[in-house]
């Protein structure tokens, strides 16, 4: 009698419409009843060739592309594109705009770590936390609003500097958020990141080793939510980043271990943190001096090679653009972190429940236009 | 007694035949006791339709108050239309079964979720005298119908032939198992204290001064541990947050009502309202005093002011009461829902069965040493 009770194991299909796949990451479950046994990642929903674009557009028309790589953090990415082209090209970029684009990038690090939080908390089945990061984050995109014209694809660093100067009023609109959002970040915690439920939730679920970690190529939050002191920012310093003072936060294992769910969430909290007060750093030494260099409107490049390496809110975005002397990029390679971060999702939600696997994917925190391109 | 729920339907049955005509005495018993069955019926369900649309308008003001937003507040005044409308156009929507849903099933599955929701509502004191069914078992009969409600939900989760589904029915199963031991642990708690499983004779021995002689503290502290455990089991039972796992939306997409829309879904939308309502119901009955006011009805300075409301005054006194204690405990799990984050299907699992059945098995040994005592 009993050997006649079959037990099985069932093939699911979380997403691509799935309300916590971060878009349309279709992954295969393995179960058994509520146990995952193994997780495949299927991508590839979102593919839009931006790498082949690249090479059918000019240098300077591929920019608004890059800000439809990761959506959320579209000034980093056009950072990383510009500075690209311009050390192909050899342009010398005007100090006070290099200074404008790392204000942009942190800013929108910021907004991008907020709408994580929101969404980490929705997966775990806070809502409230999505519309306190929300809140704040519109501040962002109305401060973006008034520094180039848009909400979600800026467009704003350009090659050869910025699209358009800080307004003394803009300026002001930033400080006032930097202040509240010390105030605010307070009241996160309060909410989530100590939440009972929520630690036990998040502490000690797919834990990522640092040498695994490092195996798989993680960058970002998720290499240093395993403790690796890794950032791009201080490892391969970059714009105007040697000149200010901030530190690389690391996951201490403060709830499980180290390299946890909580760990990777906390990081991108402590982030926030470090990134206002690189706002607040700019915001003070904010050079004079023009904001854009004259750059040819067809601007050819000498034939070269380059890979610029930036860090990007989700890891260490790349460019590896090669020229051929014409006025379009011969081949240009993006190296995506979500899509190296996404690669550890098989290895690590084994055997756990498939909640488990929701909370590993989003302290991942995956962007699928990144990952697809 | 005057002022019962029976004599006020009688009452409304002899108005209605002096209309037509008609004298109240030849009329047969079989009949005036149906009819006394469907007013009595039709008034419970006019109740439960007002708590679910009223708190499924409070459910969106309180988030929005919480999230820093506004809520409905164009339909009416204060949005209090807004439920209305939705309610008007989910009537128009189609109503949808998938093609390999399980028809018979499918179908039954709401009704019978809606019927455990709505038959504990029969044996609730409102006061006194406003009780519908005055049953000498209440709490396990409406304990009883609660479970019912965990088939539907399970039917509806196989019914809907969708995996996310299935997970929802499955939940819930392991859910139900978990906190019913521990729901019916804090009940026994205070059937030992009072000796009675009549809602009403619960509430009445709950009489005295102040709040002191309501179960909560009357069996300090088994009975004050015991209303946690039976509030939280209850939480669970409702299927809110923390505990909403069969319908986790961030894990299984909707769970048991994935495949549901149209009225077939506002049934189990209703239904998880009717039952908050009932576990705060209960939890204020079996606990907090039922109609019985905070303040004492004897105030004792200067001598004892005896002042007795008539039977329509004190009915309705005991209703707002009993009302407002209910309202306050659904409003507690609004603020839970939208707060906390979600426990995990283990967690919940080993919250009742690790923390929750030993808390009441010591509330209920406690109890007992107390009722023996005392």
């Amino acid at each position: 009698m009993v050997q006649s009770l079959k037990t099985d194991e069932i093939l699911v299909n979380m997403g691509p419409q799935h309300p916590s796949t971060h878009g349309v990451l279709r992954c295969l479950l393995k179960t058994d009843g509520e146990w995952v046994r193994e997780v495949w990642p299927y991508i590839g929903y979102l593919h839009r060739c931006k790498e082949k674009i690249a090479e059918k557009v000019s240098y300077i028309q591929f920019m608004p592309y890059t800000d439809r790589l990761d959506y959320l953090a579209s000034a980093n990415n056009n950072l990383g594109w510009a500075m690209a082209v311009e050390r192909l090209a050899a342009i010398e970029v005007p100090e006070r705009a290099v200074w404008l684009r790392v204000l942009a990038a942190e800013l929108n690090r910021i907004a991008s770590h907020l709408l994580s939080y929101g969404t980490f908390g929705m997966e775990a089945g806070a809502f409230t936390p999505f519309f306190y990061g929300f809140r704040e984050r519109e501040t962002i995109v109305s401060i973006f609003d008034q520094l180039c014209g848009a909400r979600l694809t800026y467009h704003y660093a350009r090659i050869g500097g910025v699209m358009r100067d800080l307004s003394p009023e803009t300026a002001k609109a930033i400080r006032r958020f930097l202040d509240e959002m010390d105030r605010r970040w307070v009241e996160y915690n309060t909410l989530l990141s100590d939440n009972e439920i929520f630690v036990r939730r998040t502490a000690n679920v797919g834990i990522i080793p640092a040498d695994l970690a490092i195996a798989y190529g993680l960058t970002g939050p998720v290499l240093r939510g395993s403790g690796v002191a890794h950032d791009i920012r201080k490892a391969v310093p970059y714009a105007c980043y040697p000149k200010l003072d901030f530190q690389v936060c690391i996951g201490q294992g403060l709830k499980g271990t180290v390299g946890d769910s909580w760990d990777r969430y906390w990081v991108r909290m402590l982030e926030i943190r470090e990134s206002v007060k690189i706002c607040r750093q700019v915001l003070d030494g904010l050079p004079e001096g023009p904001y854009q260099t004259k750059v040819p409107r067809i601007l050819k490049v000498p034939a070269n090679e380059a890979y610029v390496r930036t860090e990007a809110p989700r890891g260490e975005l790349g460019f590896y653009v090669i020229s051929d002397g014409t006025d379009k990029p011969w081949r240009c390679r993006i190296r995506a972190p979500s899509f190296c971060n996404l690669s550890i999702l098989n290895r690590i939600a084994r055997n756990c429940l498939v909640a488990d696997v929701i909370m590993i994917l989003g302290s991942i925190d995956v962007v699928m236009g990144e990952v697809d391109r | 007694m005057p002022g019962t729920l029976t004599d006020i339907i009688n009452f409304v049955i002899q108005t209605a035949l002096a209309l037509v005509g008609l004298d109240y005495a030849r009329v047969p018993e079989m009949l005036r006791i149906g009819a006394a069955m469907l007013i009595a019926c039709a008034a419970m369900l006019g109740y439960v339709a007002v708590v679910a649309l009223f708190f499924g308008w409070a459910e969106r003001r309180v988030a929005g108050r919480m999230q820093a937003r506004q809520g409905p507040n164009i339909v009416g005044p204060f949005g209090l239309l807004q439920l209305i409308a939705d309610a008007v156009k989910i009537l128009v929507k189609e109503d949808i079964i998938p093609q390999t849903a399980h028809r018979f099933l499918f179908r039954l599955a709401p009704i019978l979720v809606f019927m455990g929701a709505f038959a504990p509502f029969v044996v609730l004191p409102f006061s006194e005298t406003l009780v519908v069914s005055n049953l000498s078992l209440g709490v396990y009969y409406a304990l009883s119908f609660a479970a019912l409600e965990v088939v539907g939900v399970i039917m509806a989760g196989w019914a809907s032939n969708n995996k996310w589904s299935l997970y929802g029915g499955m939940r819930l199963a392991a859910q139900m198992m978990s906190y019913e031991i521990p729901m019916g642990l804090a009940v026994l708690t205070v059937a030992v204290l009072s000796g009675h499983l009549n809602l009403r004779t619960i509430v009445l021995d709950q009489q005295g001064h102040w709040i002191f002689s309501w179960n909560i503290f009357r069996g300090f502290p088994w009975a004050f541990l015991g209303m946690f455990a039976f509030y939280l089991a209850g939480l669970a039972g409702s299927k809110r947050t923390p505990f909403d796992l069969p319908e986790a939306e961030s894990e299984i997409v909707a769970g048991y009502h994935t495949e549901y829309s149209g009225m077939r879904f506002v049934i189990f939308y209703l239904s998880e309202y009717a039952t908050m309502y009932v576990v705060s119901a209960l939890t204020a009955v079996l606990f907090l005093g039922g109609w019985h006011a905070p303040i004492p009805r004897v105030l004792a300075w200067g001598g004892e002011v005896h002042w007795e409301a008539g039977p329509v005054l004190s009915a309705l006194i005991g209703m707002a009461n009993m009302i407002g204690k209910s309202f306050f405990l659904m409003f507690v799990m609004l603020w839970f829902r939208w707060t906390y984050p979600r426990v995990r299907v283990d967690q919940i699992v080993y919250l009742c069965m690790k923390v929750l059945v030993p808390l009441g098995i010591i509330c209920l040994i406690g109890a007992s040493v107390w009722a023996l005592v005392l």
